[in-house]
């Protein structure tokens, strides 16, 4: 392991130097600093827990996942910026699991007001779900929330590091600190002199950084705001890139897990036998609701684990797709879970309006996998009473509480090194596959296990998206929408995620059932939205922008289908409704409409959507232009217009608004789980396709800055691009699909 | 019984049964984790290596089929401190996000250039098309073959 294992030693040290950033609140833990997690061999310094200065370079800790959203790199552009070194002489880590590197944004996104909304006193109330995450220290990387989080904490820590290597090489030429400064990894002295930030690092680490640390103005900056080269680039493109199923460690053994295909329920009885017949299986652990095979190699692991022969118990949830559906229609007939949007009075508009004037449609959406292209794994190593993980994983400390209690060993025996994630998506925010290594290494001691699932226990024991449903209505007038009524039936994600992987269960109404839904910016009169929780307890987690994955798609099919109705264009109502809430918002829609020519004459035989999405502080609307072929529906052409307040790296930026919009589209045309005998149908990619190359239209990004607060861009560009599909398709077929995903509907090329 | 195999210019001697995948054989038994598991049914190309000069799904070829052939997997195309011609194009277009698909990807379309230097787009998305990327990457998928068959052309 390198560099992580020499840094990460589990003697965690103090230094001296305090944590620079973080919000102060009148509240004692929340002020309190955390300890610098980071110990050192001789001759290196921690100048705070973000930097290490080495004689080969600076190592900067970057203690996000980085699933592919860029966030090593940007993270590290912060603190370099700041820091004053060059970029080729910069590496990023994870590092540790530490409660200092809590994500103080993690739970912004839970207040109950539309992300556009949040000035003023709501401001001030936001800030303060800083306290919670500080004292839980909740290293959680999620909720496109690491550049809010970041951005002044990560340039604060370049920044302290600097004035405290500026300090001890003025104290060394006897001047005053305001006299030198620092350039390129050097302090420079008035008249010439230099000495490399290195021979410094050891006596500024003992220097308390000043408390008056200004941060450069934009017009400034040389690595914000400018395309990075990333630094995980090489060796991804090279095969050197350790992933968490690349782990390899010494005497290691190979393992693969097999769990009950019916969801929730346990093993009832089986037999070891034919696996530990076969030469090199070494071990077949029995868990609650399946086995682990250890092996010498993880194919012979999956041939023995499938050679099994074991009796399941049933599955305690509604055992077929049908029957969970059923679930989703009763919950409308309870009391709604919330009502987080009612402006006006949508119900008596609604009832005073002339039947003609009423559109009433309702839409669903399925349960959908995660998918990442790496499968779940974990590797742990259990020595006497210390616990050793290597995994790709969003949370580093909830699996540091939950494996400790696992394994029987104080938290602070238990090391977590993150691995690259090959894709995460929201997956690997949960903690079930590092607990299944745990289990392994505790019945291994002393040797180390690598737990590899199977593509096909991947894609039936994930966390799903939920399924969903909405049953919407509106009255139109010569103007456009006078009233829109949205109730959303759908599993409470909020609750069950919060007890599963805090142990709290969140009170009051789930905001995840209605996100992006209840919180757009458009300026209707009568607007209600009304969220119902669903009683079906299937397991289901974060899929990447969560409730605002399937509450996009009926907003804004919705919002389609009255502005054509009222004889509108839906492109021209939305940009007008949008304006009498929010500017920027209305300029992305502008934006777009300009990019793609919306208006201007249009090819035959060619339909074209548009939709548009607020999510995790970002705007996003985009068009998408479909066309026939032979083979069925074409996507053509798109446009994505965003506004993450500002673009830290527009490279990166583009390139996370198209991923959103592609793991959108793959949803939108092929993305289904189903189930039968409480068991998910689908298994593997033949029967759970995603969008190829071949099948991606053009796309051009648009970045639009309106300033400050920072938005995020890993999942914002997900939502609108499967309504934009879909009234694309409407465009082109004038047929309105309410029921994802349109390929069973219709045949795409 | 013992196969020897040739990967990346190198002999091997592997005791390990004849019909386990190449792919695991090269993983767990020689180290060389560049080559990924996605999959196991040869549907998302991250296992992509070249016997012979040819892309192949080496989760979907024996151990006693590989022996015998020349074997280059992602490791043996180009190294951090000298990358092949493809990987500056890669890397010039900043293609990799997660970067778990990018070998089998890079390995696909090195055997598309190899054959076809001069590809038109349909040839490239034929090539390509069994080749999964969750993140999204293929505008600079498509972009930085193209650019490394202009850079080949240009060298001759």
């Amino acid at each position: 392991m390198g560099r992580l294992g020499r840094i990460t030693r589990r003697s965690f040290l103090v230094t001296s130097v305090a944590v620079a950033g973080g919000v102060a609140l009148g509240v004692w833990q929340a002020k309190r600093e955390l300890p610098n997690p980071l110990a050192l061999d001789e001759g290196e310094a921690a100048l705070n827990p973000w930097v290490v200065i080495t004689s080969d370079g600076y190592t900067i800790v970057t203690p996000r996942a980085e699933m592919g959203q860029g966030v090593h790199t940007t993270l590290a552009a912060l603190v370099a910026e700041e820091l004053e070194v060059p970029w080729e002489e910069i590496r990023t880590i994870h590092g540790p699991a530490a409660r200092a590197y809590f994500n103080g944004a993690l739970l912004r996104a839970a207040v109950p007001w539309p992300g556009y909304e949040i000035t003023g006193w709501k401001e001030w109330l936001a800030d303060a779900t800083f306290v919670l995450p500080k004292m839980l220290g909740l290293q959680v990387t999620g909720g496109s929330t690491s550049m809010l989080d970041g951005f002044d904490k990560m340039r604060l820590a370049g920044a302290a590091a600097r004035e405290t290597l500026k300090t001890a090489a003025a104290r060394r030429w006897g001047l005053e600190r305001e006299d030198v400064r620092a350039e390129n990894g050097k302090v420079i002295a008035p008249d010439g002199r230099a000495i490399p930030y290195f021979d410094l690092a050891v006596q500024a680490a003992d220097i308390d950084p000043p408390s008056d640390l200004v941060l450069k103005p934009r017009s400034e900056w040389r690595y914000l705001g400018h395309a990075m080269p990333r630094v995980d680039m090489v060796p991804k493109i090279t095969g050197r890139a350790t992933f968490g199923i690349d782990v390899r460690l010494p005497g290691m053994k190979f393992a693969t897990v097999r769990r009950n295909p019916r969801l929730g329920g346990r093993m009832r009885d089986h037999d070891p036998a034919p696996a530990l017949a076969m030469p090199g299986v070494e071990k077949v652990i029995a868990l609650d609701d399946g086995v682990v095979v250890v092996a010498d190699n993880t194919w012979l692991a999956m041939q023995a684990a499938r050679a099994i022969p074991i009796e399941w118990e049933d599955s305690p949830h509604p055992p077929t797709t049908s029957a969970q559906i059923a679930r989703l229609e009763a919950a409308f007939d309870a009391e709604p879970d919330s009502v987080m949007r009612d402006d006006g009075d949508a119900v008596a508009a609604i009832a005073r309006a002339p039947t003609e004037k009423v559109i009433e449609a309702e839409y669903r959406v399925p349960w959908l996998a995660h998918a990442t292209m790496e499968p779940m794994n974990a590797t742990a190593l259990l020595e006497e009473d210390v616990l050793t993980i290597w995994a790709p994983n969003q949370a580093p400390t909830l699996i540091r509480a939950k494996a400790a209690a696992l394994a029987g060993v104080p938290e602070d025996r238990v090391e977590v090194h993150t691995t690259y994630l090959g894709g995460g998506f929201g997956r690997r925010a949960e903690t079930d596959f590092a607990l299944i290594a745990v289990e392994a290494a505790k019945a291994l001691p002393g040797v180390p296990v690598q737990v590899t699932w199977s593509r096909e226990e991947d894609m039936t024991h994930d966390f799903y998206r939920p399924a969903a449903m909405a049953r919407m209505k509106g009255v139109v007038n010569e103007d456009g929408i006078a009233a829109f009524y949205g109730r959303v039936s759908a599993p409470a994600l909020g609750r069950q995620a919060g007890r599963r992987l805090s142990g709290i269960a969140s009170p009051g109404p789930d905001r995840m059932i209605v996100e992006g839904m209840f919180d757009q910016p458009y300026g209707i009169p009568d607007y209600r939205v009304e969220g119902y929780a669903a009683d079906l307890d299937i397991p289901v987690g974060f899929w990447r922008s969560v409730g605002n994955s399937c509450n996009g798609f009926f907003h804004e099919s919705f919002i389609d289908e009255l502005a054509l109705a009222a004889g509108r264009d839906p492109m021209e109502l939305r940009i007008e409704l949008v304006r009498r809430v929010h500017e920027p918002s209305a300029r992305v829609l502008e934006a777009v409409a300009e990019m793609s020519g919306w208006g201007g004459p249009k090819e035959s035989g060619v339909g074209r959507g548009v939709a548009f999405t607020h999510s995790f502080g970002t705007p996003v609307a985009q068009v998408i232009e479909v066309g026939r072929s032979g083979e069925g529906i074409r996507l053509l052409r798109a446009w994505i217009a965003c506004d993450p307040g500002i673009a830290l790296d527009p490279l990166n930026v583009e390139a996370q608004m198209i991923s959103g919009m592609v793991y959108g589209l793959s949803a939108a045309i092929f993305g289904e789980i189903g189930f039968e005998d409480g068991a998910v149908i689908q298994s593997n990619f033949p029967d759970y396709e995603a969008l190829r190359l071949p099948q991606m239209p053009t796309v051009e990004v648009r970045i639009l800055e309106s300033g400050r607060p920072l938005g995020g861009i890993g999942e914002p560009g997900t939502p609108p691009s499967m309504p934009a599909l879909a009234n694309a398709v409407f465009d082109l077929t004038g047929q309105r699909i309410r029921t994802l995903p349109l390929g069973k509907a219709l045949s795409f090329a | 019984m013992a196969y020897e195999i040739r990967v990346n210019g190198r002999r091997h001697a592997v005791d390990l049964p004849g019909d386990m995948p190449l792919l695991w054989v090269l993983r767990d038994a020689l180290g060389l984790t560049g080559t990924k598991y996605g999959c196991g049914v040869a549907a998302c190309g991250a296992c992509t290596v070249h016997v012979d000069g040819e892309a192949v799904r080496s989760c979907q070829l024996p151990l006693v089929e590989a022996a015998g052939h020349e074997i280059v997997t992602i490791e043996g195309i180009g190294s951090p401190e000298a990358l092949s011609l493809l990987q500056e194009a890669w890397l010039a277009h900043q293609v990799a996000q997660c970067g778990y698909c990018q070998p089998g990807q890079i390995m696909q379309a090195a055997a598309l250039l190899a054959a076809n230097p001069d590809p038109s787009d349909a040839e490239i998305d034929a090539a390509m098309a069994g080749n999964l990327c969750r993140c999204g990457t293929y505008p600079r998928i498509r972009a930085a073959i193209r650019s490394a068959a202009g850079l080949m052309k240009e060298k001759g």
